[in-house]
C-alpha cells in the first residue's frame, strides 16, 4: 500500500477508538506514525501537535497536519477523511436511535462504564506527550506553569502557548 | 444551508465559543438540549465538536446539512494549519524556530495535562472508576499495549463491572 492509503486506514481505525476526543488516541497515533511507519521522529510529531494546538480550530487538525507532512495534499485528505468518516457515520446512526434509547438503563451503564476508560486514555496521552516535550528543566517548568494557569487562572490558552514559545525563542528551552 | 456553514466557520472549535454561538447567539438549542447533545457527542468516538456539528446539521437540514456544516467548520482552520505546517517544513531547521517550537510544544503539553486533570476530577470519589482508569493508564502509558486490543478488552469489562457494582 502507498503512504496515502496507509494514512487513510490507520486514521479510520483510530476514528472509532477516539472516545472522549482525539487526545485519547494521541499515543497510538504517535506509535503508528513514529515507531511503526517511521514517517517522522517523536520530536517532529510533538512539534506538529504543538502547531495544531496553537492554530485556531479543533485539535483534531493534528491529523490533517500529519497527513500533509507525510504525503502532501493527498495525505492530508486521506488522514482527515479517515479520521472523520467512521465516527461521523456512527454519530449519524446513533442520533437516529438516541431518542428511542435515552431512558433505557443499559445505555446509562455503557455511558458510565466508558467514562473511566476515557479518563485513563487521556491521562496516558498527556503523560506520553509531556514526556516527549520535556527536554529539560525549563520545558518541564513551562508545562507545569501552563497546567497551573489553566486550572487556577482565567488566562486565555493562546496567551499561555505564546508565553511558552517566547521563552523558547529566547533560547531558554 | 450556506448560512449555516458560514456561521460555523466563525468558531475555532473551542467549545465555549461553540456554545455561545449555538445557544446564546443563534438560539439553535436550549442550554439543556446543548448539554444533552454534548454528553452524547463525548461518549461517541471521534472529535467531539465535529460530532456536535453533524448532530446540528442533521437536525436542521438532514445529511446535506451535516456535510455542509462539517465542511464549514473545518475549511478555514485546515487552510491555516496547512499554511503553518508548510512554514514549519521550510523554516523548521532554523535553530531559533526549533527553540520556539520546543517552548510551544512544552506549553501545548501543559494544555493537554490540564484537560486530562479536568476530565479526571469528577470521578475521583468513585473507587471502581479510579481503579479502571488506573488499569487503562498502566496498560497504555507504562506497558505500551496497542490501543485497539486494550479497548476491546477493558471497555466491556468496565461496562460489566459498572452494571454489577455501579
Amino acid at each position: 500500500m502507498t503512504d496515502t492509503e496507509w494514512l487513510g486506514v490507520i486514521f479510520a481505525q483510530m476514528s472509532l477508538l477516539a472516545i472522549g476526543g482525539v487526545s485519547s488516541v494521541l499515543p497510538e497515533m504517535q506509535r503508528q506514525v513514529v515507531d511503526v511507519h517511521h514517517w517522522m521522529s517523536a520530536r517532529e510529531f510533538s512539534a506538529l501537535f504543538a502547531l495544531a494546538q496553537a492554530a485556531p480550530g479543533p485539535n483534531m487538525l493534528v491529523v490533517t497536519l500529519v497527513g500533509w507532512q507525510v504525503a502532501g495534499l493527498h495525505g492530508a485528505a486521506a488522514a482527515t477523511l479517515g479520521l472523520l468518516g467512521p465516527s461521523s457515520l456512527l454519530t449519524y446512526l446513533t442520533l437516529r436511535a438516541w431518542h428511542r434509547f435515552r431512558e433505557r438503563p443499559w445505555r446509562r451503564d455503557v455511558q458510565a462504564g466508558l467514562v473511566p476508560v476515557t479518563v485513563g486514555l487521556v491521562m496516558a496521552a498527556s503523560l506520553h506527550l509531556a514526556a516527549a516535550t520535556t527536554t529539560g528543566l525549563v520545558a518541564a517548568g513551562i508545562t507545569a506553569a501552563v497546567v497551573f494557569g489553566m486550572l487556577r487562572t482565567r488566562l486565555h490558552p493562546l496567551l499561555l502557548l505564546a508565553g511558552g514559545a517566547l521563552l523558547g525563542l529566547l533560547g531558554l528551552v | 444551508m450556506g448560512f449555516f456553514s458560514a456561521g460555523m466557520m466563525g468558531f475555532g472549535g473551542v467549545l465555549p465559543l461553540a456554545r455561545r454561538m449555538i445557544v446564546e447567539q443563534r438560539g439553535w438549542l436550549s442550554p439543556a438540549e446543548f448539554n444533552d447533545l454534548l454528553a452524547l457527542c463525548q461518549f461517541l468516538p471521534g472529535p467531539n465538536i465535529c460530532n456536535m456539528t453533524i448532530a446540528l446539521g442533521i437536525r436542521y437540514q438532514g445529511v446535506p446539512g451535516a456535510l455542509a456544516a462539517t465542511a464549514g467548520l473545518l475549511a478555514m482552520p485546515t487552510g491555516v494549519v496547512i499554511l503553518l505546517g508548510t512554514l514549519y517544513a521550510r523554516y523548521g531547521g532554523v535553530p531559533a524556530v526549533q527553540h520556539a517550537f520546543a517552548g510551544l510544544a512544552a506549553a501545548a503539553s501543559g494544555l493537554v495535562v490540564s484537560t486530562a486533570l479536568k476530565i479526571a476530577w469528577p470521578i475521583r470519589t468513585q473507587a471502581l472508576a479510579v481503579g479502571i482508569a488506573a488499569v487503562v493508564f498502566i496498560a497504555i502509558a507504562l506497558l505500551h499495549t496497542p490501543l485497539l486490543p486494550t479497548m476491546l478488552v477493558l471497555a466491556p469489562i468496565s461496562i460489566v463491572l459498572r452494571r454489577r457494582f455501579g
